[in-house]
């Protein structure tokens, strides 16, 4: 495997007296979708404005191609950025605002203007090419934003929640082209949300970041079924948490007992000692309702709370005797068959294996 | 819904007075500067363009005219290339003590224009600057760079903060992105700041009259005409001061506009 094309080592950034990152120590690989999601104020934008060189860090280096970055002017770096906001220039046309870089740069103007239609083309936007930015829609000026930063033809892109303005339709649209733009350019992006359906939905890789720290590094998958910790387990949403004293270990399972029950975990390499407090989380989508007692060692009976529907999928909201809140999530039409109705005591079971073990806490 | 509309008409009427206020001695003296008699009474005399011909023919006139020409536009172009200075120091950076400092720069025009004038005559004779056309200059930038300023810290502030980083991180120098970027966004604030601030310079007095020594500007050979006796000429060169004065305050009304409208677009 080739050396990574991005390392953040041992950084930190300060601003006075608030900590924005207090360790970052990760890679970023060539040619990956790379997500890093935390909610806001977890130091993920100003992770990218480092790299971006728009904020140096205060401890630590930040290396590019093995290059040591941190003193590098912004504008001496080939890190072009789509910004939230988008910063268009609005006193530019379309096809102007995509040629900025290119001009900054020195290139010529036939060069310049070939170059800036063979992207707005690409981005299916060439028609508007010679016109004013406010007389676009939302969707044709993230392209604009696209084309702009993607003619400089860098290595490595960087995605500052680009598409938190645009409707949810067009959300859907744009992270169909980002990827598809990822696969066929083959550089590597680098993707700020704090969505995790976004970050989900198109990274490689998925970083969570919370207070400052990474949280957990891994594949969506990885991060959605086996969250390394309660901070992922809750950010991640849709699951179901529930802490205890392990009393009773074997190979490879744990029984833990919760307020709410007694359950039995696969320990999966977590080092688990009896006596001692662990938790563990099951996905929503992972538990299975029924109105009689289930079989098995998994069940937790609970008080039907509230309901959300989400298209053909449903999210309830349940809570058990002491009070621990419960989320099942399924399919409408299976939910049908139940006519539940607020109020009404349900039971909840899963497969021991449909349990993870946390790390922490 | 009619208790609003009875507050429209009162507030209509209200806002017509007012303008009659102002404006009736303006177009009284307008129409008299076109009437041959020599003193202002009703009914009229006949219609007359001889008080232009005579301040046409007078070479102080001209001379005056020139000066307020040169003294105007010097004063507009420094007055907005320091108003812009300080908008944008403003804009960016964060220091100690920028209060004091915005205060400072935004203070003349609070200052009783008696006393600033009489404050600018004795500074500049001690440093044997003072009785020069420069001297006007000088001053009127003082006075006058705060109006640009506020018009372009306005449109400063309505620039997305993220802009300038864009054009930093697409390749631009800091001087690259001043002279692509933030110029060009400021260009209609900084139209709109140099016909104001040639508009406050063209047609101020007391400082003018003051500082110049023996280089009038128009609004100290009015004083001068109507020191010495009543005469219409005054009318005719008050209109046209007038008219220059209107043009450029409404040159700077429409570029400031102009920006409103686009920037609500965008």
């Amino acid at each position: 495997m080739s050396a990574p094309l991005v390392i953040f080592d041992k950084v930190q950034k300060t601003f006075g007296d608030f900590v924005a990152v207090k360790e970052l120590d990760f890679e970023i690989r060539e040619g990956e979708f790379l997500a890093i999601m935390g909610p806001s104020g977890c130091g993920k934008t100003t992770t990218l404005r480092m790299l971006a060189g728009l904020e140096a860090p205060s401890v630590g280096e930040i290396r590019l191609n093995g290059e040591i970055m941190n003193d590098v002017a912004p504008h001496e770096r080939d890190t072009p950025l789509v910004w939230q906001s988008l910063a268009l220039f609005p006193f530019l046309t379309a096809r102007e605002n995509v040629e900025f870089g290119l001009k900054m740069r020195g290139v010529d103007k036939a060069e310049r203007k070939e170059r800036a239609l063979k992207w707005l083309g690409k981005m299916g936007i060439l028609e508007f090419a010679d016109r004013d930015i406010s007389t676009l829609s939302g969707g044709q000026k993230q392209r604009v934003a696209l084309a702009r930063s993607l003619v400089m033809e860098p290595q490595i892109l960087l995605l500052d929640e680009p598409l938190s303005a645009l409707d949810a339709h067009l959300v859907i649209r744009m992270q169909a082209v980002l990827t598809d733009l990822q696969r066929e350019l083959g550089i590597t992006f680098v993707y700020v949300t704090h969505s995790q359906s976004e970050a989900f939905a198109m990274a490689d890789r998925v970083v969570i970041m919370g207070n400052g720290e990474i949280a957990q590094i891994g594949s969506p998958k990885d991060i959605y079924r086996a969250p390394a910790n309660q901070f992922v387990a809750e950010f991640v949403g849709r699951n179901n948490i529930l802490s205890g004293t392990v009393t009773k270990l074997t190979d490879d399972t744990a029984r833990i007992t919760t307020p709410s029950g007694e359950f039995t975990v696969p320990t999966n390499d977590v080092l688990l000692i009896e006596g001692h407090t662990a938790s563990f989380v099951i996905s929503a989508d992972l538990v299975h309702i029924s109105i009689d007692k289930p079989v098995g060692d998994n069940a937790a009976k609970c008080k039907l709370i509230s309901e959300e529907f989400v298209g053909s999928m449903v999210t309830l909201f349940l809570e058990d005797a002491q009070g621990h809140e419960f989320k099942v999530q399924m399919q409408e039409r299976e939910l049908s068959k139940f006519d539940l109705n607020s109020g009404d005591e349900i039971w909840l079971s899963w497969d021991t294996s449909s349990a993870h073990v946390l790390n922490e806490g | 819904m009619k208790a609003n509309r009875t507050l429209n008409v009162i507030l209509g009427i209200y806002v017509a007075l007012i303008f009659v206020f102002v404006f009736a001695p303006i177009i009284f003296s307008m129409i008299f500067s076109f009437n041959s008699q020599r003193f202002p009474t009703i009914p009229l005399g006949e219609f007359s363009t001889e008080w232009y011909a005579k301040i046409l023919a007078d070479p102080d006139v001209w001379e005056a005219a020139l000066n307020s020409l040169i003294v105007s536009t010097s004063t507009a172009v420094i007055a907005t290339f320091l108003g812009f200075c300080t908008a944008y120091s403003d804009y960016r950076y964060n220091f100690r003590f920028k209060g004091p400092y915005l205060a400072l720069i935004l203070l003349p025009p609070t200052i009783p224009l008696i006393i600033m004038a009489l404050a600018m005559l004795a500074w500049f004779s001690k440093i044997g600057m003072s009785g020069q056309l420069y001297s006007i200059v000088i001053a009127h930038s003082v006075l006058t760079a705060p109006f640009a300023m506020a018009v372009i810290r306005l449109r400063l502030n309505q620039m997305d903060p993220d802009l300038e980083a864009a054009a930093w991180n697409l390749g631009g120098s800091e001087w690259a992105t001043m002279r692509h970027v933030i110029i060009p966004f400021c260009k209609p604030a900084i139209f709109s700041g140099l016909f104001l601030t040639a508009a406050v310079s063209f047609d101020e007095f007391a400082v003018s009259w003051f500082v110049s020594g023996l280089n009038k500007t128009l609004p100290v050979i009015i004083l001068e005409i109507v020191q010495g006796n009543i005469d219409p000429q005054v009318n005719a060169i008050g209109t046209f001061v007038f008219l220059i004065s209107m043009t450029l305050v409404v040159l700077a009304q429409v570029f400031f506009a102009s920006r409103q409208l686009k920037s609500t677009r965008t």
